[in-house]
């Protein structure tokens, strides 16, 4: 019985180990051949599987099964171990020219000279925190300005600038003051919502001519761009964590974890019909930091 | 005898041989929930092996380049050279990409074995006197698992992955006070900037992977001194561990699972497609696409973001801005109350013994109610980071599905918890009744028998049998 169970263990450790001896000079093969990856992938799942199942029949047919029992001391030291095990890291005794046990007044008792360690560690590694400084810039007012300066020439993605004949009142495109296409906090969504001047806000009626709209497409929750305009609701979404925005309403948010309204760029219109911004956004754009209103 | 000449030539010199013999004999016990933390420790090796291949070929660099490689659809295309070497390593490398995928597996792998892992020391009480320590290196590793695995899956620089970034800088930049200096610090100034992937790409191969080893070490140092945890079953007690010994048994049977948990993870990087970065194109600030996923593990946090309702704080001028509730608070919250609980437990129930002797949940129901309503509410975040997937794959309102999983985000654990509850009693209750028809009879030299469960001191030897 036990014999007949040990040959057929071993019977199915030495087919295993063959599988992965045949699928490893394959794997061998294959890579040499220009490699395929799904074919490598099975070779290799193959060849590791074989090994691991002839250990694991290895394990539990052929090896001493148990149960055996170990031991388990207790864990914690006598207290005397303790007590000397602290006095000799306070380093209270020590011998004398002949040998003898002697006692002397431990480093650790020095008063002093602990403060005085404390104090060189401690200012040590407060000088070493300030080579962190260097990591960044400080911020400064980065976060407060964009690109956008007044009378900057509002051109599209390839850099050429936007007339006001370009969008279909409905249509939407991503904008960049002139000179800065790319940057990512003066990235701006601008949509025609007339074919004349809308007012979205008591006090902004000059800032969208001929229908224009122009948002930061930086979502003032996590940063993510504001990239889906549903035009029939005239509504902005954020893909990332679905803040919307009413485009009419001064991109005021309606759903999700926006607080806060997207800022909007304040549009002219050249003597040549060219879209120019008034000024910079007249607040920081993007998520919100602890004195963003200061 | 071979191995007595060769081990006699290596004590001579080291004198190892009487601490290597205790070692070959250290017992593990038998029980499948033990090799969770081992199926961890193996998909580090494998990420090890197929993460130091992939630096030979990545090239930690945000400087642009016009991508001229063998996949048509990109040919042209302006990306970083982080991204490009991605795209080489992926298509012109041979069995880069199954090195790739490996990888990334891997690492999906790895953080999940480490949760489950958790999972079966918190409801079986392993963390409890003496092991209080081990539960925090514990805790410490799976968040550097986490961290590891969000920096690697930034490296690409591909439009998924950099979204991601762009989030959190966004918390970042959300902590009051410190929150733009910090934001600067780490990223080297304004989101997007040229420093971070270097800079993620230090911490991804040197600092993270340094430290885990480091502190797997010291894991594996504590496991050994305590010695196993065990289940209660015959013959086991506090004062002994039951099972199998490290050699020649265990050996072979952990080294098996170490194949069996490579060849799942060869068979799922050659077959099963991850993360394919050249589909989602190289990262552009002004670009995203919906059904925006990060990796399955920071899932809870990417619900949490969509869950939040739109609430912020200002006091006095300032502001605390909504992303930091979801984003820092909670995970605060959460690692904070994980490193304390062995304390906390240990106050709730005035249980200040050492137990080696592992609680089956059934037994702690109150620990288990509790660890199944937190569960059941990470898992409803999990579940609202793909709001907008689930809302297009039932087409049905993303707005309605976030109103959904707002309120189920409350009312799931409650009813996880009193479901757990009223199981674990249940369960218990019938343990209870099979006991009382289960008698431990131990045979006497005078012929009786006695009822051996009624002594605890008497250790049931051979001739103990069960009768019903």
């Amino acid at each position: 019985m036990n014999g007949n169970v040990e040959r057929r263990a071993t019977r199915l450790i030495a087919i295993s180990l063959g599988i992965t001896t045949v699928a490893a000079l394959l794997l061998a093969l294959v890579y040499l051949l220009g490699g395929q990856t799904q074919l490598e992938g099975v070779l290799i799942a193959l060849a590791l599987g074989g090994l691991g199942y002839a250990f694991v029949i290895t394990a539990r047919r052929l090896l001493p099964q148990g149960p055996f029992v170990e031991d388990r001391k207790r864990l914690e030291s006598s207290p005397d171990d303790i007590k000397a095990f602290a006095s000799d890291f306070e380093a209270v005794y020590d011998v004398d020219a002949e040998g003898d046990d002697a006692t002397r007044e431990g480093i650790a008792r020095r008063k002093l000279l602990g403060r005085m360690l404390g104090a060189a560690i401690g200012a040590l590694g407060l000088a070493s925190l300030f080579p962190l400084a260097s990591l960044g810039p400080r911020p400064g007012n980065s976060l407060f300005v964009t690109k956008w300066r007044r009378g900057s020439r509002v051109v599209n993605e390839q850099g050429e600038p936007v007339n006001v004949e370009d969008l279909e009142v409905g249509g939407v495109i991503t904008v960049f003051p002139h000179g800065n296409v790319g940057a990512a906090d003066s990235q701006t969504l601008l949509i025609r919502l007339a074919d004349t001047a809308v007012t979205t806000r008591p006090g902004r009626e000059t800032w969208a001519p001929e229908g224009y709209v122009a948002y930061s497409k930086v979502c003032t929750h996590a940063g993510c761009p504001v990239g889906l305009y549903q035009q029939s609701i005239e509504r902005l979404l954020c893909p990332c964590h679905q803040s919307t925005f009413e485009v009419a309403n001064g991109a005021t948010p309606v759903f999700g974890p926006a607080t806060r309204s997207l800022p909007q760029l304040p549009l002219m219109v050249d003597t040549e019909g060219f879209l120019r911004s008034q000024s910079d956004y007249n607040q920081p754009i993007g998520p919100g930091f602890w004195n963003r209103d200061r | 005898m071979l191995v007595e000449r060769g081990v006699r030539g290596l004590d001579r010199r080291l004198g190892l041989a009487r601490f290597a013999r205790t070692a070959l004999n250290k017992v593990f016990p038998d029980h499948w929930s033990f090799m969770i933390g081992e199926i961890a420790m193996y998909c580090l090796v494998i990420l090890i092996l197929t993460g130091v291949y992939l630096t030979f070929f990545f090239v930690p660099d945000s400087r642009h380049v016009i991508y001229h490689g063998s996949y048509g659809p990109l040919r042209g295309v302006r990306m970083s050279a982080a991204y490009e070497s991605t795209l080489h390593v992926t298509f012109d490398v041979r069995a880069g990409l199954l090195m790739r995928q490996i990888h990334h597996w891997a690492a999906l792998l790895f953080v999940g074995s480490i949760l489950v892992h958790l999972l079966r020391i918190f409801f079986t009480g392993a963390f409890r006197k003496p092991r209080e320590l081990n539960w925090m290196v514990g805790l410490t590793l799976f968040l550097l698992a986490l961290g590891n695995g969000f920096t690697g899956y930034s490296l690409p620089d591909d439009l998924l992955s950099g979204t991601g970034l762009r989030i959190a800088y966004s918390v970042l930049l959300s902590i009051p006070l410190a929150g733009p200096w910090l934001a600067f610090l780490v990223f080297g100034g304004e989101f997007p900037s040229d420093d971070i992937i270097p800079r993620l790409f230090v911490i991804h191969i040197l600092i993270v992977p340094a430290l885990i080893v480091g502190l797997l070490t010291v894991h594996l140092v504590m496991l050994v001194r305590q010695k196993h945890t065990q289940f209660a079953g015959r013959g086991r007690r506090e004062d002994n561990v039951v099972g199998s010994k490290l050699w020649p048994t265990f050996t072979a049977k952990t080294l098996g699972l170490f194949f069996f948990v490579f060849a799942v993870c060869a068979a799922l990087g050659g077959l099963a497609q991850i993360n394919p970065v050249w589909l989602y194109g190289p990262f552009d600030p002004s670009a995203v696409s919906a059904g925006s996923q990060p990796d399955w593990y920071i899932g809870w946090l990417e619900g949490a973001l969509r869950l939040m309702p739109p609430w912020e704080l200002r006091i006095g001028g300032f502001e605390i801005p909504n992303p930091f509730f979801p984003g820092v608070l909670l995970p605060g919250i959460t690692f904070t109350v994980l490193y304390l609980w062995p304390w906390i437990e240990e106050r709730l129930t005035k249980d200040h013994a050492h137990h080696h002797i592992l609680d089956r949940p059934r037994d702690r129901p109150r620990r288990t109610a509790l660890g199944v309503a937190v569960l059941a509410f990470y898992v409803v975040l999990f579940l609202a980071g793909g709001n907008d997937v689930i809302a297009a794959r039932f087409d049905l309102s993303v707005n309605a599905v976030t109103y959904v999983f707002r309120a189920l985000v409350f009312v799931l654990p409650v009813v996880a918890a009193v479901v757990a509850y009223r199981l674990c009693n249940e369960l218990a209750a019938r343990d209870h009744d099979d006991e009382e028809k289960l008698a431990l009879l131990e045979r006497t030299p005078e012929g009786g028998y006695v009822d051996a469960d009624r002594d605890p001191g008497s250790d049931p030897g051979n001739d103990t049998k069960v009768v019903t």
